[in-house]
């Protein structure tokens, strides 16, 4: 399962990155979004996948029984998606103001700033 | 808790929410600000001032006992970081009283400011390598918003560029720590610095080490990662971008020096070794880059890029006196570099542009503005005895000390150029007349400013360009403060101690 996923971020990287580096603002944005999925599955991924309980400790004892799933890597991706999706909305409404100033979808045409 | 550890954070936040209940109130937001800022600057004096006494402090937040829980901690650096960013707040919001639009105002400026300071501030009090990482998009999500207030084309393009950039420094930031995690099973800086001496795949540690380079030198505009910077800087109001530049690229650095000086220091001569590869490509990138321009704001936004250079090169040498140099050019830099924007944004008032073609005779027509350009602009370029001076002094014999004679060389020729871009400023803006208007008008265009406007624009500047010049004259309180802090940084067992307790080495 770990190498399926391992697969899956790389291409997901893979994609952002490209995504990125065309000429649309909307692909930019698309990108974005597939780079913040490839880390946070990254992060689900190297905090190992076992088929375990879930990390709940019994009355009575100060460690949960083995084998139990590390619940701090998806509190950091639980953190990282509320964050991200926050990121997003701003990108989108950012993107339209962008669209609505400049009349242009093409990142090429936004020079204004690099010349004056 | 240690209410002086948190309040750094809580003030800023408060003042900021209470801004966004009674939202639209344009004198109201500016009393809470200059209350919040004021009561910030107050608060971190006072840490300073106990850190300085009684060394590193940490509180755990939420009484989760450390390594587990999310601390906050202030070493000495830590400290003379909060107490610059206090310091530039402070100054920033005095400037935007009398400069900022009232739409900007009432669109919420001062809440922005507010919690871009929470952020910064956070970001410097943490030790917690995630919650580093939350700071980092506090901070960001204000500065988004502060550049991309007011919805000029210029400004849309320029945030569209640098919110495409921070994005992906954040994912890799993110990467990076995940990776962390998964290699030594702890977020906490203190615990992690124990643990990666004893990690399992030591050869994973430099790519880590090198995910985080690329995120904090992205965020910092070193070499090769700084394009972004001068599209971007030279858009929003000059108090935003004065704000940006005494902040946001230092919060790069500092997250860089926290990481270089107590995670990644096993193989010192490579990652260190490569720090200083990009100092010294970051100072001489900037400083051409600056002799091409003619316009102030992006000129001075190209010499942020080869003052982090100098920043870098401190981190790269890795000796106390290096590390001491890079506080001491940091507190320098984020004053006179500051005080450069200020005085760009009472040039552009006056004159009417940032084209420095069209802005000319200031010496006769304003010769007070011209004395504080002065001042700010010899210091940057290291001239004694302002601040500058001393700052590169300590770096240039940090490198002489441990023969980096190249990067030595490098700094001073570069130091050489800043001096020339700081006199063609002053050629253009102040010395020759201005093709488009004389002397008279610029008398005019200043008493055209209405007088409280005016001293509010002023004041700030003064006091920073007095600083300036003050750091240089006594500067051995402040080296030595530096020197403490940096000596912190080279051997952290104080800051181990101050988050794990005692106990921690065997």
């Amino acid at each position: 399962m770990a190498v399926v996923l391992a697969f899956v971020i790389g291409a997901l990287y893979a994609a952002g990155l490209y995504m990125m580096m065309r000429r649309s603002m909307v692909k930019l944005i698309a990108g974005l979004v597939l780079l913040g999925y490839a880390s946070n599955l990254l992060i689900f991924t190297v905090a190992r996948l076992t088929r375990a309980q879930p990390p709940l400790i019994p009355e009575g004892m100060t460690t949960p029984p083995e084998p139990f799933a590390d619940p701090v890597p998806q509190a950091l991706i639980l953190t990282a998606i509320v964050i991200g999706f926050g990121l997003q909305a701003f990108a989108l409404v950012l993107v339209k103001r962008a669209y609505q100033a400049v009349g242009t979808d093409d990142l090429d045409k936004m020079k204004a700033t690099d010349t004056t | 808790m240690d209410m002086l550890l948190v309040l750094p954070i809580v003030i800023p936040f408060s003042m900021g929410i209470i801004c966004i209940a009674t939202w639209g109130q344009r004198q109201l937001h500016r009393l809470i600000a200059l209350a919040g800022t004021s009561s910030l600057l107050l608060i971190a004096s006072l840490l300073l001032l106990t850190v300085q006494q009684d060394g590193p402090i940490s509180t755990e937040v939420g009484n989760w006992p450390a390594p587990f829980g999310i601390v906050i901690v202030a070493d000495l650096f830590s400290a003379i970081m909060v107490m610059m960013a206090a310091l530039m707040g402070f100054c920033v919001v005095l400037f935007s009283f009398g400069s900022i639009d009232p739409q900007r105002e009432r669109f919420g400026y001062y809440p922005s400011i507010l919690f871009l300071l929470m952020g910064v501030c956070g970001a410097f009090l943490t030790g917690d390598l995630f919650n580093l990482y939350v700071w980092f998009e506090v901070m960001l999500i204000s500065s988004f918003v502060l550049l991309g207030m007011g919805g000029e084309r210029a400004q849309l393009e320029g945030a569209i560029k640098y919110f495409a950039l921070n994005l992906l420094i954040s994912a890799f930031f993110l990467s990076a720590v995940g990776i962390l995690y998964a290699i030594t099973g702890a977020l906490n800086m203190a615990d992690l610095s124990l643990k990666l001496q004893t990690v399992k795949q030591p050869e994973l540690v430099p790519v880590v080490a090198v995910l985080f380079l690329v995120a904090f030198g992205i965020k910092a505009a070193a070499f090769p990662f700084f394009f972004w910077l001068p599209a971007s800087y030279h858009v929003p109001p000059v108090a935003v971008t004065t704000l940006f530049s005494g902040l946001m690229t230092k919060v790069g650095v500092y997250a860089m020096i926290r990481v270089f000086t107590l995670l990644f220091t096993q193989q010192v001569g490579y990652t260190h070794g490569l720090i200083l590869v990009i100092a010294g490509f970051t100072m001489v990138t900037g400083v051409l880059g600056a002799m091409a321009q003619y316009d102030f704001r992006r000129l001075l936004s190209f010499h942020i890029i080869s003052q982090i250079g100098y920043l870098l090169m401190g981190l790269g040498l890795y000796t106390v006196t290096s590390l001491a140099g890079t506080i001491f050019f940091m507190v320098h830099v984020i004053i006179a570099k500051s005080a450069l924007f200020l005085v760009s944004g009472i040039a552009q008032r006056v004159g009417g542009t940032y084209d420095l073609k069209k802005l000319g005779s200031f010496y006769r027509g304003y010769p007070l503005l011209a004395v504080l350009f002065v001042l700010p602009a010899f210091s940057l370029a290291g001239i004694p005895p302002l601040s500058g001076f001393w700052a590169k002094l300590v770096l240039i014999r940090a490198g002489l000390e441990t023969d980096q004679y190249l990067i030595v060389l490098v700094a001073l020729v570069v130091s050489v150029l800043t001096l020339y871009s700081m006199t063609k400023i002053w050629a253009e803006a102040f010395w020759k007349d201005s093709p488009t208007y004389h002397e008279a008008d610029i008398e005019q265009a200043v008493e055209a400013i209405p007088r409280r406007d005016y001293r509010l624009m002023l004041l700030p500047l003064v006091l920073l360009a007095s600083l300036t010049l003050l750091i240089g004259l006594i500067a051995e309180p402040v080296m030595n403060l530096a020197l403490e802090a940096a000596a912190q940084l080279r051997n952290p067992d104080l800051y181990l101690q101050a988050v794990l307790g005692n106990g921690v080495r065997p």
